[in-house]
């Protein structure tokens, strides 16, 4: 009987994971022993930290875009459909375009992360962001015609993708403002939702002094419960209000409603073992990237590192030997200071980040690094 | 390990248990959004800062805490959506 892994979602984590698989079970591939597909609602991967550069007229969408065609090992069998249906018992999923349910042995849930803006009345129409592609886009229009007034960054969504990207628009926002010479007739301010600039400690002790030399307002302790577009106005949960000219937020998040309706976990994030990445409700089923509910931050590198735990588990489970291999919670972020230097943080589950003075050589390392991805991601680095 | 026992039903759970990045306070306001007022969410976190932010935040967001049970590996926080 061929054994049939199918993974949903076609983007970092599940990329990854196919071509790693390709390579993992290439003896049992070849034999016709083992099948994998990877399922993706289009034909095209997306790789999304290259939104944050959008803004500044520094990339395109297009250079986060590839068919998954070009990016799959040949191995793999790739179909695009969305996911509509979960049944963790009948081990079946069904999909917008097809009648006949997909039967599986193994799932792997990499769907990601959906935006919620309507979680906050207004914020939708009051607020852009940089967090979707066409959110990356307007507001590229919208900044280089902002020359004057209130830039305002809000950090909406907790937990959000890629925790320290609000900072790096913040920092780069400033630096590219005054290269340009208007920084004195633009305001900015940072609101982040805990009593710190950032939720992890180190992080915040850091960037806090950089935002202050920089003459960026901070606004801690405070969450969005509203926008109003006409006045131009947020408002906290705090009972603090805000005037913007040009609002930017990360909005809220969640997971894909079809997790929470198999009864996999909250508001789409699968309930997952942190270490072994094993779902908590259903047998043969794992979650790696933003829609586990590790703890881990929503990031790419930790989608990647998790890669290799599912990798081993799944096959281990198929050869029918105990698995082994645990993640630890590694997590490695760059972090963009301006428009030409930038630090990194790297931590796990045990050990706190300690970020290392910025310099142009780490903000390279950062650009080489989104270059290589589609190397990384086709599983030849 | 400590058995922790109080007599408050929390009508949601957010376990941040080795939530490192960007933390389980941000997890638990995330929580809160969903609630309706009145309702009560524990919070699970075996981080020190747990402790003094979750209080903090709440102070600032008139939101209360009703409870703070600490155990040897993590600590529950029952905070009340005001
Ligand atoms: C502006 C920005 C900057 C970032 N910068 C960085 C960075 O510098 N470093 C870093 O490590 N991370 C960064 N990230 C985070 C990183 O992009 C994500 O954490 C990463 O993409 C997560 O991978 P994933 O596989 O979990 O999800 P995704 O890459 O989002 O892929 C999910 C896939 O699932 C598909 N899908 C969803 N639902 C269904 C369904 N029902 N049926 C079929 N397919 C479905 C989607 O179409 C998508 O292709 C950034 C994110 C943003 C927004």
């Amino acid at each position: 009987m061929t054994e049939h892994v199918v993974i949903v979602g076609g983007g970092v984590g599940g990329s990854v994971l196919a071509n790693d698989l390709a390579d993992r079970l290439a003896p049992e591939l070849e034999d016709g022993d083992v099948r994998v597909t990877l399922l993706n609602d289009s034909p095209e991967h997306v790789y999304k930290p290259v939104w944050l550069y959008v803004p500044f007229g520094q990339s395109e969408v297009d250079d986060g875009r590839r068919p998954l065609a070009d990016l799959i090992d040949s191995r793999i069998e790739i179909r695009i459909d969305r996911v509509t249906d979960i049944d963790t018992d009948a081990k079946t999923l069904g999909c917008r375009d097809s009648d006949r349910p997909i039967e599986y042995d193994h799932l792997v849930l990499a769907t990601g992360v959906t935006l919620a803006p309507e979680v906050v009345p207004g914020l939708e129409e009051g607020g852009h962001n940089y967090y979707s592609e066409a959110g990356a886009e307007a507001l590229r229009e919208e900044l280089l015609s902002f020359t004057e007034g209130h830039l305002v960054l809000s950090v909406v969504g907790s937990p959000h993708m890629c925790p320290v990207a609000p900072l790096e628009f913040t920092f780069m926002a400033d630096d590219w403002l005054r290269e340009r010479g208007l920084r004195e007739d633009v305001e900015i301010t940072y609101t982040y939702p805990v009593g710190r600039v950032h939720g992890t400690p180190p992080i915040a002790e850091w960037a806090r002094p950089v935002l202050d030399d920089r003459d960026i307002n901070v606004e801690t302790f405070f969450n969005a419960e509203s926008v109003d577009p006409e006045a131009k106005t947020m408002t906290s949960m705090e009972g603090t209000e805000l005037d913007y000219d040009l609002l930017v937020s990360i909005p809220p998040h969640r997971g894909i409603d079809v997790i929470e309706e198999a009864g996999l976990g909250e508001k789409g994030w699968v309930d997952v073992d942190n270490h072994t990445l094993e779902a908590e409700t259903a047998e043969d089923v794992y979650a790696l990237g933003d829609t586990a509910d590790t703890g881990a931050p929503k990031s790419g590198s930790v989608a990647h590192y998790q890669v290799s735990t599912v990798g081993q588990r799944l096959t281990s489970r198929i050869r029918g030997r105990p698995p082994t291999a645990t993640y630890d919670g590694k997590t490695l972020c760059f972090i963009e200071t301006g428009m030409d230097e930038a630090t990194f943080v790297a931590f796990d589950y045990e050990n706190a980040p300690s970020p290392p003075p910025p310099s142009e050589k780490i903000h390279w390392s950062k650009l080489a690094y989104n270059e290589s991805y589609w190397l990384t991601a086709r599983g030849l680095l | 390990m400590t058995v922790i026992e109080t007599d408050i039903d929390a009508d949601a759970t957010v376990d941040a248990r080795g939530s490192s990045c960007p933390g389980p306070l941000m997890d638990l306001i995330g929580k809160i959004r969903d609630l309706e007022t009145g309702d009560v969410v524990v919070l699970l976190s075996d981080g020190e800062e747990s402790l003094t932010d979750v209080p903090e935040w709440a102070e600032e967001s008139g939101n209360r805490v009703l409870e703070i049970v600490e155990g040897d590996e993590h600590n529950e926080i029952y905070v009340e959506k005001s």
